[in-house]
């Protein structure tokens, strides 16, 4: 694909975006409304909580992508949102999603104060082809998260781990404090045990504890995250300001355009 | 079947009619895109006419800025949910861009392009008959680079990943070329009051 007056930076996306797994890619038929099941509930935050779903019926899905959920009032007014998927692909049938909770908003409150084990949810997907990783991506990987926008890095995390602990991942997670680390015992669990992951944790609103970064995400961390071996593939998600920040940190520390994708929260 | 408990934050009887089903109103305006926010300097900057692969009128931004630019001012609807009311942009109307080149539009088909590499197919009949524009400016001021400046595709009643960002060419293709997204489980056309999400909707 020949654009006059496109950047260079088109040429290395083409070179990624040829790179992407047939999985994910546009599915041949209708995703369907279903019904999910309740199956379990962890508070993993003080403002985070993580349900289990089951849906009646539900083929798997690629580690990074989101499912939309549909929730219907009595008078049939609808409520849809848009959630990652924070487990791993397995043969269990069942899902996780991890959702904050917004003060002003409509969805997550609901979850968060309303939702018991045994109730049923509508959900569709899987969805999305882009923010996913799968083993024949391979890596090195690096994984920038801000707050929320920890889910589908989770995901790539947990999944790499079962199908190729062989690939060096790298998670930059930048959260308020310490008590908002979404996951925290896991990714510590992880850190310690496996010797191809490592974890960067940046606090901005709390003196770093031993090891922690303090304030936001910035060039020395970076450089240190991104360490001797250039990241093959690298995956931004969080607000909007959190994404542009990080991704414009890896653009500076020489990584490539086409490797940095992005998934901004908010919308 | 009503989901236990759930009543919902609904929105006036006003606001309902202007909203296409699933979507709720934001005042922000959310950021979305694939990759990092491409920064495209505008003595680098060309918009580019294509038929298949033969470029057949090409604009610096300089004679781009001698277009005539006209206000919209319009509905948008992002398929991750968010609408916006009353955005106002302004730019040159597809319209008007053909009329300069001298040329009809070359075929059913047209696949937009961008500085990134980013791209998504619009129907023609979409972009002509005072529907779509390049817009250059939102709320009176330049477009910011994370809102898809220096110029995107605005296509206001498709759902909003049709208005490519950073866009560079408008290419007629011989027939529906599926896009960026559109490859990835996205709707091939997009009408958000059909709700046209995902492949098959």
């Amino acid at each position: 694909m020949a654009i006059p007056g496109a950047s260079s930076a088109s040429r290395a996306i083409d070179a990624v975006t040829a790179a992407e797994p047939a999985a994910g890619l546009a599915p041949a038929h209708r995703l369907a409304w279903q019904e999910a099941r309740v199956a379990a509930i962890h508070a993993e935050t003080p403002e985070v909580k993580s349900f289990v779903l089951r849906p009646e019926s539900w083929a798997g899905f690629t580690a990074g992508q989101h499912v939309d959920i549909r929730l219907t009032a009595p008078d049939g007014y609808q409520a849809q949102r848009s959630y990652s998927i924070a487990s791993a692909p397995d043969d269990s049938g069942t899902l996780e999603l991890a959702i904050e909770a917004l003060p002003e908003g409509e969805v997550s409150p609901f979850f968060h104060d309303v939702v018991e084990v045994g109730d049923t949810i509508e959900l569709r997907g899987p969805i999305g082809g882009h923010f996913i990783w799968d083993a024949p991506l391979g890596g090195p990987l690096l994984l920038v998260g801000g707050g929320s926008g920890l889910v589908p890095l989770m995901s790539i995390l947990r999944h790499r781990a079962r199908v190729a602990p062989e690939v060096p991942a790298t998670l930059v997670y930048s959260a308020r404090r310490y008590d908002d680390l979404i996951f925290r015992d896991e990714l510590f669990r992880r850190r310690d045990i496996d010797p191809n992951f490592r974890l960067e944790i940046a606090l901005t609103r709390e003196q770093a504890r031993d090891g922690l970064h303090f304030g936001r995400i910035d060039a020395t961390l970076m450089a240190r995250a991104i360490g001797a071996e250039v990241p093959r593939l690298t995956y931004i998600c969080g607000s909007n300001p959190f994404v542009e920040a990080a991704a414009s940190l890896a653009l500076a520390a020489g990584l490539p355009f086409g490797s940095i994708r992005t998934e901004r929260y908010g919308g | 079947m009503a989901t236990r408990g759930f009543f919902g934050k609904r929105p006036t009887e006003i606001e309902a009619g202007r909203l296409p089903p699933g979507q709720y109103l934001t005042e922000d305006f959310p950021v979305l895109s694939a990759g990092p926010t491409p920064r495209v300097d505008l003595d680098k900057w060309s918009f580019t006419l294509k038929d298949g692969v033969r470029p057949v009128a090409k604009w610096t931004w300089d004679e781009f800025q001698k277009l005539p630019h006209v206000k919209l001012t319009r509905d948008i609807h992002c398929v991750t949910k968010w609408s916006k009311f009353n955005t106002a942009w302004s730019g040159v109307m597809i319209d008007d861009i053909l009329a300069e080149a001298g040329i009809e539009a070359a075929t059913g088909f047209t696949l937009a392009h961008s500085f990134d590499g980013y791209t998504t197919n619009v129907p023609t009949a979409d972009l002509v008959g005072g529907k779509a524009m390049i817009a250059t400016a939102y709320d009176g001021q330049p477009i910011t680079a994370d809102h898809g400046g220096p110029a995107r595709l605005l296509v206001p009643h498709l759902y909003f990943w049709k208005s490519a960002k950073w866009v560079s060419a408008l290419q007629f293709t011989a027939r529906d070329e599926a896009g960026f997204w559109e490859l990835r489980g996205y709707h091939m056309y997009g009408d958000p009051w059909r709700e046209q999400r995902f492949t098959g909707d």
